[in-house]
């Protein structure tokens, strides 16, 4: 087992070293720091001067792959690629464009997003589970045909609509809840109601049709019929037969997401205000600082290979069937 | 005097590639099955017809021309018009060319803000001032207006009841001529809806659309049916150009991404070996870039270069053109990465079959293999998959726009619609026109495309073909 999780995570590594070579080149080789700057200080009338002050200031005034003035180690260690390429597999992110420290910034920003992220999550699969074993448990009558209309229905609005829609009756009409903002502690808990509520609503539709999917699957299967044979009621196979067997492919689709919890939701949170890494990378984005969606790709990516690891981990766990190969 | 962008010339290379692809399916009957299996759902068949109503307005949208200034003097040079339009801009000239000052109702005939008016007197008065456009025909708006609404909502509807039913006709007897069927029994079955083809739910949609195009038509010649925005644009006119930019991404990134993801997908899983690592290197690679955050990093560094080659482009529709395809590129290498390595695995599998296996040891080469043997069986993946990602991609658009990484903030786009009108829900009273009219449009396009995918699935999957 533990050699199996060894190899896995060293296959990883070249996965990895792809993602930041990408990253560099479609930073820094496709835009040279030159390009970076002229647009960062505003294009017209900008002096040699102005933008070599401001790489320098920056450290990008280094060469990009081998610095021929320096001498021993330093002539590959001593350029933009090892400083802000090679330093994130430390999980070192260096400074921002604006000169705030990154990693502290993450690691402050980290538990809001959680905070919205994990009761999401969970309240989401609790309902959509509920509601696709309903539909199935009702399969072939008018309830499950109207349900999966629904269902499609649900899934044809944009995110952003079920996000205005929740602001405007929620907080603006029915004043229940504040728009948006964030408190810590337990002030938070009606800040994050909204925010919560409207993602759970908002994945219901996909959900349910996707686990209406799932079930209905298992259910054509023997073991089922069998459980039928014996006398069993149609609520017992439901439960007690379909849904557990079904957690299999639920559970291990659960594990690839959990490590991309921590990232937050871009959209969400900056609707509602809360100061969380998807807010952060949105306010990144729109003032242009390159190091902060630097750092974001590749915390983003090394993330979602934990969750790929974890879910191969988890299927051998849930699964014994499943061989380490 | 035509003028070419890109994304025109994808489209109609697309359209071509329909076309050629429907007269060949047309010949051979395995093509044709499940195709047949589509035409008996009225579902699909009605959101069929909503689909075609979308994807007409905006290939009308997507001939664009600079039309010829009137000049004096020589004839040999014609001067053009700096300004690029459509031919549906050319068709809805009444509603682009009537503007307001700012903000206004749906049907309103007074401004949503209050304005100083001089009155005949020489007083200055705080008021609402009548519109420009909206609803000038009348004298005494708040009397008259929801008579004259119903009055001319009535007659439109009847045009678009005459017209439907001059439409249906039409199709009723060629259809009766080619199948040989007198006009009233072919007319009977149609009603009690016992054709193969689903003609009667397709004739029920196609006669709501008429007949709310033909009211939408004669209203918005006399009001601004979705109210106008903050520079007193008439809405309706940016949701009806917002269909052009939807159906762009949603189709030309299939177009862009199908040629890396079929290729390689059947390559790695036919030859295998360091061809299928360095596959699945490549996608696992990319598609382990959170796909926002990729999206974003690529339209920062274009942004970067507008910013520094501003003087390259003719035309500030150009530049919004190319950022249009470039954002459809984009989105095409997030979104290769699922279907190539179901395309693999799907070759994977191929690859062991017997009619495979004989035809390696006949000797065929593995082009043809490829061609004749395996990409015939794996289209009805890629088809799937891409009818699937379509509504994906057009909710996706709002949500890039929203966060300043879609189109051009210029360009028409229902994110951009909704963008500009979320500012504003702090207002008292409210500015919902605007998101009601995106999320009119949007939603009606993805649900048909939605419900249409589902049915093109049911019918293309052999695993569900078997069951059902």
């Amino acid at each position: 087992m533990i050699a199996y999780i060894v190899r896995r995570t060293l296959y990883a590594v070249p996965i990895l070293i792809g993602v930041n070579l990408l990253t560099f080149v479609l930073f820094f080789v496709v835009n040279t720091p030159d390009d970076i700057a002229r647009s960062q200080l505003g294009d017209r009338r900008v002096t040699v001067q102005a933008i070599d002050t401001w790489k320098r200031s920056h450290g990008y005034h280094k060469p990009l792959f081998f610095n021929e003035n320096a001498s021993g180690p330093g002539k590959v260690t001593d350029t933009v690629f090892f400083d802000k390429s090679v330093r994130l597999f430390g999980f070192d992110f260096g400074r921002s464009d604006s000169g705030r420290d990154i990693s502290y910034d993450i690691g402050q920003r980290m538990w809001p997003s959680l905070a919205i992220a994990v009761p999401t999550l969970v309240v989401g699969i609790l309902v959509n589970i509920t509601f696709g074993l309903v539909i199935v448990f009702f399969r072939g009558t008018y309830i499950d045909f109207w349900g999966v209309v629904t269902c499609v229905t649900l899934l044809s609005v944009s995110s952003l609509f079920y996000i205005i829609g929740g602001q405007y009756l929620l907080s603006k009409l029915f004043h229940l809840v504040p728009i948006s903002g964030y408190d810590t502690g337990v002030n938070a808990f009606k800040f994050l109601l909204l925010p919560v509520v409207v993602g759970v609503i908002s994945g219901i539709g996909s959900g349910t049709r996707w686990y209406r999917t799932l079930f209905l699957e298992e259910i054509g299967k023997d073991y089922v019929r069998t459980a039928r044979a014996k006398g069993l009621s149609e609520q017992v196979v439901l439960f007690r037969h379909v849904l557990r067997n079904a957690l299999i492919p639920i559970l291990t689709g659960i594990v690839v997401v959990l490590p991309l919890l921590f990232m937050g939701s871009l959209i969400v949170e900056s609707f509602f205000g809360v100061p969380g890494l998807g807010s952060y990378t949105i306010d990144a984005i729109q003032r242009q600082d390159f190091a902060i969606v630097r750092s974001m790709v590749f915390l983003g990516s090394v993330l979602y290979i934990i969750g790929l690891l974890l879910t191969d981990i988890s299927y051998t766990v849930v699964d014994p069937r499943v061989r380490l190969q | 005097m035509l003028v070419l962008f890109w994304t025109d010339a994808l489209i109609f290379l697309l359209v071509g590639v329909v076309v050629v692809f429907a007269l060949y399916a047309r010949r051979r009957e395995h093509l044709r099955t499940p195709w047949r299996q589509v035409a008996r759902s009225g579902v699909a068949m009605g959101s069929l017809v909503v689909l075609g109503f979308y994807v007409t307005i905006g290939l009308l949208d997507s001939v664009h021309f600079r039309s010829a200034l009137h000049t004096n003097g020589d004839h040999d040079q014609v001067q053009y018009a700096n300004e690029i339009l459509s031919v549906f801009d050319w068709l809805a000239a009444p509603l682009r060319a009537r503007g307001e000052k700012t903000y206004s109702a749906p049907f309103a005939a007074y401004l949503y803000a209050k304005q100083t008016i001089d009155l005949p007197d020489g007083r200055q008065q705080r008021q609402f001032p009548r519109l420009k456009y909206g609803a000038r025909h009348l004298h005494h708006p708040e009397t008259e207006k929801t008579a004259d609404i119903l009055v001319t909502a009535m007659f439109a509807a009847g045009k678009g009841l005459v017209v439907w039913g001059v439409l249906c006709s039409a199709l009723i007897a060629g259809l009766g001529k080619r199948r040989q069927q007198t006009f009233r029994s072919l007319y009977a079955r149609m009603c009690a809806g016992r054709t193969t083809t689903r003609w009667r739910s397709m004739l029920f949609t196609l006669g709501v659309l008429i007949v709310i195009a033909f009211v939408a038509a004669d209203l918005s010649l006399k009001y601004h049916i979705f109210g106008t925005d903050k520079v007193g644009e008439d809405v309706f006119y940016q949701a009806l150009k917002s269909i052009r930019t939807g159906l762009v991404i949603g189709t030309l990134t299939a177009l862009v991404m199908l040629p890396f993801a079929v290729l390689l997908g059947i390559m790695a899983g036919y030859f295998g070996g360091w061809v299928d690592d360095v596959i699945q290197y490549l996608y696992t690679t990319l598609s382990s870039i959170p796909g926002v955050l990729l999206i974003a990093a690529a339209v920062l560094i274009l942004q970067v270069y507008l910013d520094n080659h501003a003087d390259e482009f003719a035309s500030a529709a150009e530049r919004a053109d190319l950022r249009l395809l470039f954002l459809c590129l984009i989105l095409g290498v997030t979104s290769w990465t699922s279907l190539c390595r179901y395309l693999r695995g799907e070759t994977l599998k191929l690859r062991g079959s017997d009619y495979i296996q004989a035809a390696t040891a006949l000797g065929v080469r593995h082009f043809t293999i490829i061609t004749r043997h395996i990409l015939p069986n794996v289209m009805h993946i890629v088809l799937i998959t891409v009818v699937l990602d379509f509504s994906a991609l057009v909710l996706a658009e709002a949500v890039l726009s929203y966060v300043q990484i879609g189109v051009d903030p210029t360009m028409n786009s229902w994110g951009n619609m909704i963008n500009s009108a979320r500012l504003e829900m702090a207002r008292e009273p409210i500015v919902w026109w605007s998101l009601l009219s995106a999320f009119i449009f949007m939603f009606s396009l993805v649900l048909a495309a939605n419900l249409f995918s589902d049915a093109l699935r049911d019918a293309f999957d052999p695993r569900l073909r078997v069951q059902g």
